[in-house]
């Protein structure tokens, strides 16, 4: 049997698999009611600074983007942080990490810009024992326009700051929080790092209008007919979040540096792929938010069935294996050939190939052969752009294959070529000449 | 026509064997229409194929992708427009096609997973949409000052009249029933099509305007083809099939119990009060398409105890389609094959069963193999195909005719100059309400382009 436990930052958690600064952890109920199903972790709802707690919309909060048959495939909110009084949440707190010591319970934070608010907080999140603090840099509506979350998170100087004062006035561990509201995720990561924490977590949510209503003319979803963007979340980001952690784990800089990966995780596959980048452990929130906390259950048993598959016994067996196979578009081999084969028994004619092909890239898969509906690939034409394997409904029908014997038709050069980049390419301007 | 009424004293034959709830539930819509969610999940399977298959099985060819990505789009109005403009009917065809041998067999579905799209249910979502809206969502060309007379208001008369008055022709149709809709509004069975759709659908093919209907008026009878071609500027013959084949057997002319199956659905149709049709007890139907199982069906549901239908060869061979034959056998309906009927038994003026004999193939030929058996029966339905006389068109020698049909070219011109024809009436047809919808708008194309030629000159 695999051994999903983990220690993020000495942090122990018996699996990977924690609950993410969100409405699902906003209070000790709902963070009990996770940890009797089985979740590894939390991290608390953001706390703010005492006083009068912030207050929340009391219309619709959360929009969606839909699959079929209503697939929640993205969430979005408008939610801010705990509209609970401080107290109270640092009481539960207490009460909570007391009566479940072998989980961990990272409280999430976000106050004013000074020196003074942040050593404030972090003396009494202190005081409640949990296991960490998450600085909420991320949050991209409402709180950010005061002065707050993701205005501080697009920052990378005001991240250095804060993270360098947190540092200062707590021992316990500091996770940043990154907003992918920025053009380079690794502008903030290295200013967390350069601040002393510990860890960053990726990504927070992304600015977002989920629809309009062009009935009303107004965002979806609006308050007496105004809307605002919100944050998005969900299947649909998970492809942004992890191309951003692997920017993360693979930059000489921040190379490393704990990663807790945030986006999209709705099955083990999605925890395996950010582990795999190099993550310590996962966040998870949409998927709970759509099916309730039973499906860590799925997460636990299909990533230790993963794991005993490959034979690895530990998280720490796999994690950042992929990482090194990350690269620049400059060193991938522009000598190697892959073309399109259609498996004709597997073929149900429904022609998607043929037409995106015709239509959209490069003429190379044939309609009909000898009078018949029978589709084909036309060597002559074939890149290899794998457009006809993502079309096609039928799995595994259209493989793109790897060419190692004679000549393409396409550019009568050999398939078999030494293998060369753009680096070295005789049409880059910039090429190094190779030597010889 | 042989009424059923007369048949109401024979013992076993009853009417009102069911109470009016049972029936209600029997005869009510075999497959309930898809609810806005199933729509959107189903219209969500259709992989938007290249050259699509389904649209190629179609007979009206009907741009199947389209509409169904026009419903997954939440545009179920687009979806209608691009149906009708291809099949006027589409919405009785979404209630009767035998999809399965059509679009949903060629569906690629059906080849991946032996599930196809279930387009029938889909193009009666879309359908019943803009039906609904009460719009017709066609509008008429500049008038031509052209009149085109058509014999026959079922579905390739209308089908015709309606792609007719588009191009801005006017159109008297001859209709010698008292409702439009023909075999749509008599001969179908009634599960297929509830709730009156049959006239609701003439109604909004009707509301194009130029299209003037006359009932109660049969060609050879009140009006002949001479003059229709001297009054008119072209003539179309929608005329069905009026005439029925019979068994051949000694006492079916006179026994008051031995039916044709399409003038009992006929009346079954139009029954105000289905408990008031008599029905017998035990049924037996001779033939083996669609309207057997139809007439063997609707037996069943008013309250036959034991219906078989004798076919005289395999099921294989059974023009109702595989899935018309489960339908009959889930409904406890018997079918037997390899036999054929070689005596009606009498007693007392009336038939008490008829003596089968086995059949078998030999070469390709139908041959009986000597031994027979017997069936008790209260009714008898004879449902082995329906034909054209001479006299449904008052006999003109000038249309060339082949196995008893009119013979017709690709654009469903006769022999005759200035006349069309189309529907089952036609040979090689495949006796089908789509078949006819497309023989009438492939005719109305043609009648189109010959009176525009005819303007223009």
């Amino acid at each position: 049997m695999a051994d999903l436990s983990t220690s993020f930052l000495g942090i122990k958690s018996p699996n990977p698999f924690w609950l993410a600064s969100a409405p699902p952890t906003d209070r000790k109920t709902n963070v009990e009611r996770a940890f009797r199903a089985g979740w590894g972790g939390v991290v608390w709802k953001t706390l703010g600074e005492a006083g009068p707690p912030v207050v929340n919309v009391s219309g619709a909060r959360y929009g969606a983007v839909y699959g079929p048959d209503r697939r929640l495939m993205a969430l979005n909110n408008i939610e801010l942080i705990t509209d609970r009084d401080l107290e109270i949440n640092l009481q539960e707190i207490k009460e909570v990490k007391r009566k479940w010591p072998d989980r961990a319970l990272v409280t999430s934070l976000m106050v004013p810009c000074d020196e003074s608010s942040w050593q404030k907080i972090l003396a009494r999140v202190e005081e409640t024992e949990c296991d960490g603090v998450e600085l909420n840099f991320g949050c991209p509506h409402g709180m950010s326009e005061r002065g707050m979350g993701a205005a501080v998170g697009q920052v990378p100087e005001y991240i250095e700051m804060v993270a360098r004062w947190c540092k200062a006035h707590t021992r316990m561990p500091v996770i940043v929080k990154l907003t992918p509201n920025i053009t380079d995720i690794r502008a903030p990561a290295r200013a967390a790092k350069a601040g002393g924490a510990d860890a960053v977590s990726l990504i927070n949510t992304i600015n977002s209008l989920m629809g309009v209503d062009i009935d009303a003319m107004a965002p979806m979803h609006a308050i007496e007919g105004k809307g605002t963007h919100g944050g998005m979340c969900g299947p649909a980001v998970k492809p942004i979040a992890l191309s951003m952690v692997s920017e993360i784990a693979r930059d000489p800089e921040t190379r490393g540096l704990p990663i807790s990966a945030i986006g999209g995780v709705t099955t083990w596959r999605d925890a395996a792929e950010f582990i795999a980048l190099g993550a310590g452990n996962v966040q998870v929130c949409t998927a709970a938010m759509t099916y309730g906390f039973k499906i860590v259950q799925e997460m636990i048993s299909g990533l230790g069935n993963y794991m005993v598959s490959k034979g690895y016994r530990t998280i720490e067996d796999f994690r950042g294996r992929a990482v090194p196979n990350v690269t620049d578009w400059q060193y991938l081999n522009l000598n190697y050939v892959a073309k399109a084969e259609i498996n004709q028994d597997l073929c149900i004619k429904c022609g998607r190939c043929h037409i995106v092909c015709e239509d959209t890239s490069h003429q190379a898969i044939f309609p009909i052969v000898d009078g018949k509906r029978k589709f084909v690939v036309n060597d002559d034409e074939c890149v290899g752009c794998n457009l006809c394997v993502l079309v096609c409904p039928v799995e595994s029908c259209i493989t793109l294959v790897h060419r190692t014997q004679g000549v393409d038709p396409r550019t009568g050069l050999d398939y078999d070529r030494p293998a060369a980049n753009w680096t070295t390419h005789p049409n880059n301007p910039g090429a190094v000449p190779v030597a010889g | 026509m042989t009424t059923v009424r007369e048949t109401n004293a024979l013992p076993g034959v009853a009417a009102g064997l069911l109470d009016a709830e049972t029936l209600a539930a029997n005869f009510g819509d075999l497959h309930p229409p898809l609810g806005r969610h199933e729509a959107l999940v189903e219209a969500d399977r259709c992989y938007f194929c290249y050259d699509a298959p389904c649209q190629q099985a179609c007979p009206t060819s009907i741009d199947i992708p389209l509409f169904i990505r026009e419903i997954a789009a939440e545009n179920p109005l687009g979806a209608a427009r691009t149906i009708l403009e291809e099949n006027i009917m589409g919405g009785m065809c979404a209630r009767v096609c035998p999809t399965e041998t059509l679009c949903q067999e060629a569906c690629v579905r059906e080849e991946a997973e032996g599930k196809p799209v279930r387009i029938g249910l889909l193009q009666r979502y879309a359908t019943d949409a803009i039906m609904q809206t009460g719009r017709n969502p066609f509008t008429r060309a500049a008038p031509t000052g052209k009149r085109v007379a058509i014999v026959g208001a079922g579905p390739a008369g209308l089908s015709c009249a309606h792609a007719l008055a588009v191009s801005g022709h006017d159109v008297t149709i001859f209709e010698a029933r008292d409702k439009s809709a023909g075999l749509n509004e008599y001969g179908i069975a009634a599960y297929k099509t509830p709730g009156g759709f049959a006239q609701k659908e003439v109604d909004f093919i009707l509301s194009i305007g130029g299209i003037e209907v006359k009932h109660g008026v049969a060609l050879g009878r009140d009006i002949d083809l001479a003059s229709l071609r001297r009054d008119y500027d072209a003539v179309f013959l929608g005329l069905g099939l009026a005439a029925v084949n019979k068994l051949g057997l000694t006492g079916e002319a006179a026994s008051a119990n031995v039916l044709d199956a399409v003038n009992y659905i006929a009346e079954l149709r139009q029954a105000e009060d289905l408990a008031s049709l008599p029905v017998g007890r035990r049924i037996v139907v001779i033939g083996g398409g669609m309207t057997a199982v139809d007439v063997a069906v609707q037996a069943k549901l008013l309250g036959a105890e034991l219906v078989t239908i004798v076919y005289r060869r395999g099921q294989e061979h059974m023009k109702a389609s595989g899935y018309e034959q489960d339908l009959a056998q889930t409904h406890g309906v018997l079918i037997r094959t390899w036999a054929r009927p070689v005596a009606l038994e009498d007693a007392h003026g009336k038939v008490s069963g008829v003596v089968f004999e086995r059949t078998r193939d030999e070469n390709g030929k139908l041959v009986g193999a000597g031994e027979t058996f017997r069936l008790d029966a209260d009714i008898v339905f004879s449902a082995i195909g329906q034909l054209l006389t001479p006299s449904s068109f008052g006999g003109e020698s000038a249309l060339k005719g082949k196995d008893g049909r009119i013979l017709v070219d690709e654009e469903r011109r006769t022999s005759a100059p200035g006349i069309w024809a189309g529907g089952d009436c036609i040979y090689g047809g495949q006796d089908l309400t789509v078949g006819a919808v497309e023989d009438g708008k492939q005719a109305a194309r043609s009648i189109d382009a010959a009176l525009r030629a005819g303007l223009k000159s």
